[in-house]
Protein backbone atom coordinates (compact mmCIF):
# COMPACT_ATOMS: atom_id res chain seq x y z
CA UNK A 1 0.00 0.00 0.00
CA UNK A 2 1.01 3.08 -0.88
CA UNK A 3 1.00 6.47 1.40
CA UNK A 4 2.22 8.93 -1.28
CA UNK A 5 -0.40 9.59 -4.24
CA UNK A 6 0.59 11.35 -7.35
CA UNK A 7 -0.51 15.27 -7.34
CA UNK A 8 0.45 17.81 -10.15
CA UNK A 9 3.54 20.50 -8.94
CA UNK A 10 2.29 23.99 -8.30
CA UNK A 11 3.04 25.74 -11.68
CA UNK A 12 3.98 29.49 -11.44
CA UNK A 13 5.22 31.31 -14.80
CA UNK A 14 6.61 28.37 -15.99
CA UNK A 15 8.35 27.16 -12.61
CA UNK A 16 7.19 23.96 -11.52
CA UNK A 17 7.07 23.82 -7.54
CA UNK A 18 6.53 20.46 -5.51
CA UNK A 19 5.55 22.38 -1.77
CA UNK A 20 2.32 24.40 -2.21
CA UNK A 21 3.73 26.04 0.58
CA UNK A 22 5.77 29.78 0.14
CA UNK A 23 7.28 31.39 3.41
CA UNK A 24 8.48 35.24 4.40
CA UNK A 25 11.70 35.94 5.86
CA UNK A 26 10.15 38.60 8.13
CA UNK A 27 10.10 38.95 11.74
CA UNK A 28 12.40 35.68 12.94
CA UNK A 29 14.71 36.28 16.01
CA UNK A 30 17.49 35.99 14.37
CA UNK A 31 19.69 34.67 10.66
CA UNK A 32 20.03 30.85 12.10
CA UNK A 33 16.37 31.20 13.28
CA UNK A 34 15.22 32.57 9.77
CA UNK A 35 17.63 29.47 7.65
CA UNK A 36 16.33 26.70 9.83
CA UNK A 37 12.44 27.62 9.85
CA UNK A 38 12.67 28.04 5.91
CA UNK A 39 14.60 24.45 5.99
CA UNK A 40 11.79 23.05 7.93
CA UNK A 41 8.61 24.81 6.17
CA UNK A 42 10.25 22.26 3.12
CA UNK A 43 9.28 25.68 0.66
CA UNK A 44 11.30 26.32 -2.70
CA UNK A 45 9.79 29.91 -2.80
CA UNK A 46 11.06 32.03 -0.08
CA UNK A 47 10.08 36.23 -0.39
CA UNK A 48 11.70 39.17 0.91
CA UNK A 49 11.93 42.80 1.27
CA UNK A 50 13.87 45.44 -0.48
CA UNK A 51 15.22 48.50 1.88
CA UNK A 52 17.59 51.04 1.64
CA UNK A 53 21.97 49.33 2.63
CA UNK A 54 22.12 50.42 6.28
CA UNK A 55 25.57 52.55 5.13
CA UNK A 56 28.16 51.85 8.11
CA UNK A 57 26.96 48.97 9.11
CA UNK A 58 29.75 46.40 9.44
CA UNK A 59 29.97 44.80 5.97
CA UNK A 60 30.77 41.19 7.39
CA UNK A 61 27.02 41.04 8.61
CA UNK A 62 24.98 37.96 7.97
CA UNK A 63 23.10 38.97 4.81
CA UNK A 64 19.86 37.06 4.40
CA UNK A 65 21.04 35.47 1.14
CA UNK A 66 23.73 34.18 2.75
CA UNK A 67 20.92 32.04 4.53
CA UNK A 68 17.97 31.99 1.76
CA UNK A 69 20.62 31.44 -1.41
CA UNK A 70 19.33 31.83 -4.75
CA UNK A 71 20.98 28.90 -5.62
CA UNK A 72 18.92 26.80 -3.40
CA UNK A 73 15.47 28.34 -2.88
CA UNK A 74 13.36 30.53 -6.05
CA UNK A 75 13.51 33.94 -4.64
CA UNK A 76 10.45 36.34 -4.85
CA UNK A 77 11.48 39.62 -3.34
CA UNK A 78 8.10 41.61 -2.10
CA UNK A 79 6.88 45.20 -2.60
CA UNK A 80 5.74 45.21 0.83
CA UNK A 81 5.43 48.55 2.14
CA UNK A 82 4.80 50.53 -1.17
CA UNK A 83 1.61 52.94 -0.63
CA UNK A 84 1.58 53.91 -4.69
CA UNK A 85 2.17 51.92 -8.14
CA UNK A 86 5.50 53.91 -9.25
CA UNK A 87 7.47 52.59 -5.69
CA UNK A 88 6.35 49.17 -6.34
CA UNK A 89 7.43 49.43 -9.84
CA UNK A 90 10.85 50.81 -8.47
CA UNK A 91 11.24 48.23 -5.59
CA UNK A 92 10.86 45.73 -8.64
CA UNK A 93 13.49 47.12 -10.88
CA UNK A 94 15.41 47.59 -8.39
CA UNK A 95 15.12 43.57 -6.96
CA UNK A 96 15.42 42.45 -10.77
CA UNK A 97 18.78 44.18 -10.57
CA UNK A 98 19.33 42.95 -7.01
CA UNK A 99 18.55 39.13 -8.70
CA UNK A 100 20.93 39.48 -11.67
CA UNK A 101 17.52 39.69 -13.88
CA UNK A 102 15.66 37.28 -11.94
CA UNK A 103 12.16 38.28 -13.02
CA UNK A 104 9.35 36.72 -10.82
CA UNK A 105 7.97 38.89 -8.15
CA UNK A 106 5.18 39.38 -5.53
CA UNK A 107 3.41 42.84 -6.07
CA UNK A 108 1.51 43.97 -3.01
CA UNK A 109 1.02 48.04 -2.79
CA UNK A 110 -0.85 48.43 0.45
CA UNK A 111 -4.06 51.32 1.07
CA UNK A 112 -2.76 52.07 4.84
CA UNK A 113 -0.59 51.55 7.41
CA UNK A 114 -3.47 50.13 10.17
CA UNK A 115 -4.92 47.78 8.24
CA UNK A 116 -2.13 46.95 5.33
CA UNK A 117 -5.32 46.30 2.79
CA UNK A 118 -4.50 46.20 -0.47
CA UNK A 119 -4.98 49.54 -2.54
CA UNK A 120 -6.73 47.58 -5.75
CA UNK A 121 -6.33 50.65 -7.90
CA UNK A 122 -2.76 51.23 -7.23
CA UNK A 123 -2.14 46.98 -7.27
CA UNK A 124 -3.74 47.20 -11.22
CA UNK A 125 -1.84 50.16 -12.30
CA UNK A 126 1.43 48.36 -11.20
CA UNK A 127 0.96 45.05 -12.41
CA UNK A 128 0.02 46.05 -16.06
CA UNK A 129 3.39 48.46 -15.48
CA UNK A 130 5.87 45.54 -14.81
CA UNK A 131 3.79 43.09 -16.84
CA UNK A 132 4.84 45.45 -20.02
CA UNK A 133 8.18 45.22 -18.33
CA UNK A 134 8.57 41.60 -18.78
CA UNK A 135 8.16 40.94 -14.49
CA UNK A 136 6.37 37.47 -13.95
CA UNK A 137 3.89 39.07 -11.56
CA UNK A 138 2.22 37.15 -8.40
CA UNK A 139 -0.27 39.37 -6.79
CA UNK A 140 -1.27 40.06 -3.24
CA UNK A 141 -4.74 41.36 -3.59
CA UNK A 142 -8.09 41.33 -1.61
CA UNK A 143 -10.78 38.78 -1.52
CA UNK A 144 -12.98 40.19 -4.08
CA UNK A 145 -13.43 37.93 -7.20
CA UNK A 146 -13.74 40.69 -9.86
CA UNK A 147 -10.35 42.17 -8.91
CA UNK A 148 -8.92 38.62 -8.97
CA UNK A 149 -10.49 38.47 -12.43
CA UNK A 150 -9.17 41.80 -13.34
CA UNK A 151 -5.64 41.15 -12.06
CA UNK A 152 -5.59 37.96 -14.15
CA UNK A 153 -6.84 39.67 -17.12
CA UNK A 154 -3.62 42.07 -17.46
CA UNK A 155 -1.44 38.75 -17.46
CA UNK A 156 -0.30 37.97 -13.55
CA UNK A 157 0.82 34.88 -13.41
CA UNK A 158 -0.84 33.98 -9.83
CA UNK A 159 -3.81 35.71 -7.88
CA UNK A 160 -2.86 35.82 -3.60
CA UNK A 161 -5.74 36.74 -2.01
CA UNK A 162 -5.68 38.01 1.53
CA UNK A 163 -7.25 35.09 4.24
CA UNK A 164 -7.57 38.44 6.42
CA UNK A 165 -5.35 41.15 7.46
CA UNK A 166 -1.70 40.58 7.01
CA UNK A 167 -0.08 39.71 10.57
CA UNK A 168 -3.77 39.37 11.97
CA UNK A 169 -3.53 35.37 12.61
CA UNK A 170 -7.25 35.84 11.80
CA UNK A 171 -7.13 32.73 9.48
CA UNK A 172 -9.78 32.92 6.17
CA UNK A 173 -12.61 35.09 6.81
CA UNK A 174 -14.38 34.81 3.95
CA UNK A 175 -14.25 31.20 2.28
CA UNK A 176 -16.92 31.82 0.26
CA UNK A 177 -14.89 34.64 -1.87
CA UNK A 178 -11.81 32.58 -1.83
CA UNK A 179 -14.02 29.85 -3.65
CA UNK A 180 -15.35 32.00 -6.17
CA UNK A 181 -11.47 33.75 -7.44
CA UNK A 182 -10.48 29.55 -7.46
CA UNK A 183 -13.60 28.47 -9.68
CA UNK A 184 -13.15 31.10 -11.94
CA UNK A 185 -9.28 31.64 -12.09
CA UNK A 186 -7.38 29.43 -14.36
CA UNK A 187 -4.17 31.01 -12.89
CA UNK A 188 -2.97 29.44 -9.63
CA UNK A 189 -4.69 30.93 -6.16
CA UNK A 190 -2.75 30.99 -3.44
CA UNK A 191 -3.95 32.27 0.07
CA UNK A 192 -1.47 35.22 1.43
CA UNK A 193 -1.87 36.67 4.79
CA UNK A 194 -3.73 35.89 7.82
CA UNK A 195 -3.14 32.26 8.39
CA UNK A 196 -2.40 32.07 11.89
CA UNK A 197 -3.34 28.00 12.74
CA UNK A 198 -2.12 25.08 10.63
CA UNK A 199 -6.00 24.32 10.74
CA UNK A 200 -6.18 27.64 8.52
CA UNK A 201 -3.25 26.74 6.46
CA UNK A 202 -5.22 22.94 5.52
CA UNK A 203 -8.64 25.07 5.61
CA UNK A 204 -7.36 27.22 2.44
CA UNK A 205 -6.22 23.52 0.26
CA UNK A 206 -9.22 22.19 1.02
CA UNK A 207 -11.22 24.64 -0.35
CA UNK A 208 -8.88 24.29 -3.50
CA UNK A 209 -6.18 26.82 -3.48
CA UNK A 210 -2.87 26.16 -5.50
CA UNK A 211 -0.70 27.04 -2.38
CA UNK A 212 -0.65 28.97 0.38
CA UNK A 213 1.75 32.10 1.74
CA UNK A 214 2.85 32.63 5.42
CA UNK A 215 5.16 34.35 7.42
CA UNK A 216 3.88 35.25 11.20
CA UNK A 217 2.05 32.30 11.31
CA UNK A 218 5.83 30.21 11.57
CA UNK A 219 8.01 33.39 12.52
CA UNK A 220 5.70 34.30 15.58
CA UNK A 221 4.77 30.80 17.01
CA UNK A 222 6.76 29.81 20.07
CA UNK A 223 8.56 27.59 18.31
CA UNK A 224 8.59 28.58 14.74
CA UNK A 225 11.30 26.07 13.54
CA UNK A 226 8.84 23.24 14.73
CA UNK A 227 5.04 25.51 13.19
CA UNK A 228 7.08 25.52 9.78
CA UNK A 229 7.11 21.91 10.21
CA UNK A 230 3.59 21.71 11.07
CA UNK A 231 2.46 24.12 8.69
CA UNK A 232 4.48 21.60 6.14
CA UNK A 233 2.25 18.67 6.81
CA UNK A 234 -0.95 20.65 7.04
CA UNK A 235 -0.67 21.84 3.61
CA UNK A 236 0.60 19.20 2.24
CA UNK A 237 -3.09 17.50 4.46
CA UNK A 238 -4.96 20.03 3.20
CA UNK A 239 -4.02 19.53 -0.76
CA UNK A 240 -4.31 15.79 -0.12
CA UNK A 241 -7.92 16.29 1.43
CA UNK A 242 -8.97 18.21 -1.49
CA UNK A 243 -7.71 16.03 -3.89
CA UNK A 244 -9.30 12.98 -2.31
CA UNK A 245 -12.68 15.26 -2.16
CA UNK A 246 -14.95 15.13 1.38
CA UNK A 247 -17.38 13.43 2.14
CA UNK A 248 -20.95 14.87 1.57
CA UNK A 249 -22.53 16.74 4.58
CA UNK A 250 -26.18 15.61 5.96
CA UNK A 251 -29.18 16.66 7.62
CA UNK A 252 -28.73 13.30 10.25
CA UNK A 253 -27.03 10.77 11.40
CA UNK A 254 -26.14 7.75 9.23
CA UNK A 255 -24.63 4.62 11.44
CA UNK A 256 -21.25 3.55 10.37
CA UNK A 257 -21.74 0.09 11.57
CA UNK A 258 -24.12 -1.91 9.80
CA UNK A 259 -28.18 -2.55 11.62
CA UNK A 260 -28.06 -6.10 10.44
CA UNK A 261 -26.86 -8.47 12.92
CA UNK A 262 -27.55 -6.94 16.03
CA UNK A 263 -27.70 -9.19 19.07
CA UNK A 264 -31.19 -7.48 19.78
CA UNK A 265 -32.96 -7.90 16.20
CA UNK B 1 30.41 67.28 -5.07
CA UNK B 2 27.36 66.79 -2.64
CA UNK B 3 25.14 63.92 -3.97
CA UNK B 4 22.04 62.50 -1.65
CA UNK B 5 22.77 59.05 -0.50
CA UNK B 6 19.87 56.67 0.72
CA UNK B 7 18.08 60.06 1.46
CA UNK B 8 21.42 61.52 3.59
CA UNK B 9 23.74 64.25 2.06
CA UNK B 10 26.95 63.00 1.26
CA UNK B 11 30.66 64.66 -0.14
CA UNK B 12 32.02 62.64 -2.51
CA UNK B 13 34.81 63.43 -5.03
CA UNK B 14 34.04 64.68 -8.33
CA UNK B 15 33.45 62.97 -10.88
CA UNK B 16 33.41 59.64 -8.54
CA UNK B 17 31.96 56.40 -10.21
CA UNK B 18 29.02 53.98 -8.59
CA UNK B 19 31.61 51.75 -8.82
CA UNK B 20 34.39 53.88 -6.85
CA UNK B 21 30.84 55.17 -4.37
CA UNK B 22 30.10 51.24 -3.55
CA UNK B 23 33.56 50.69 -2.64
CA UNK B 24 34.17 53.57 -0.39
CA UNK B 25 31.11 51.88 1.31
CA UNK B 26 32.63 48.68 1.47
CA UNK B 27 29.96 46.98 -0.15
CA UNK B 28 32.19 45.69 -3.28
CA UNK B 29 31.25 42.10 -4.38
CA UNK B 30 28.08 42.79 -1.66
CA UNK B 31 24.22 41.59 -2.97
CA UNK B 32 22.96 45.31 -3.91
CA UNK B 33 21.29 47.01 -6.37
CA UNK B 34 21.86 50.97 -7.30
CA UNK B 35 19.71 53.30 -8.76
CA UNK B 36 20.99 57.18 -9.55
CA UNK B 37 18.13 59.34 -10.21
CA UNK B 38 15.14 56.51 -10.22
CA UNK B 39 17.55 55.01 -12.76
CA UNK B 40 18.83 51.09 -12.29
CA UNK B 41 22.42 51.26 -12.73
CA UNK B 42 23.27 47.73 -13.78
CA UNK B 43 25.88 46.16 -12.32
CA UNK B 44 28.11 45.82 -15.55
CA UNK B 45 28.05 49.51 -16.14
CA UNK B 46 29.08 51.04 -12.23
CA UNK B 47 32.63 51.09 -13.49
CA UNK B 48 31.88 53.81 -16.07
CA UNK B 49 28.77 55.51 -14.37
CA UNK B 50 30.32 58.89 -13.30
CA UNK B 51 27.76 60.88 -10.22
CA UNK B 52 26.96 64.25 -10.78
CA UNK B 53 26.31 66.67 -8.01
CA UNK B 54 23.22 66.52 -6.48
CA UNK B 55 22.36 63.00 -7.90
CA UNK B 56 19.83 61.07 -6.04
CA UNK B 57 21.62 57.57 -4.78
CA UNK B 58 20.04 54.69 -3.80
CA UNK B 59 21.90 51.71 -2.66
CA UNK B 60 19.08 48.53 -1.44
CA UNK B 61 20.00 45.02 -0.34
CA UNK B 62 17.00 41.97 0.31
CA UNK B 63 16.05 41.94 4.16
CA UNK B 64 13.43 39.66 6.02
CA UNK B 65 9.92 40.02 4.66
CA UNK B 66 6.63 38.59 4.19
Amino acid sequence: MTDFFQDAPLRVAGREFASRLLVGTGKYRDMDETGEAIAASGTEVVTFAVRRTNLGQDAAAANLLDVVPPERYTLLPNTAGCYTAQDAVRTCRLARELLDGHNLVKLEVLGDDTTLYPNVVETLAAAETLINDGFDVMVYTSDDPIVARELERLGCCAVMPLGSLIGSGHGIQNPHNIRLIIEQASVPVLVDAGIGAASEAAQAMELGCDGVLMNSAIAHARQPVRMAGAMRRAVEAGREAFLAGRMPRRGGAEASSPLAGRINA
Amino acid sequence: MQIQLNGEARTLEADASVAQLVELLGLTGRRIAVEVNEEIVPRSVHDETRLAADDRVEIVHAIGGG
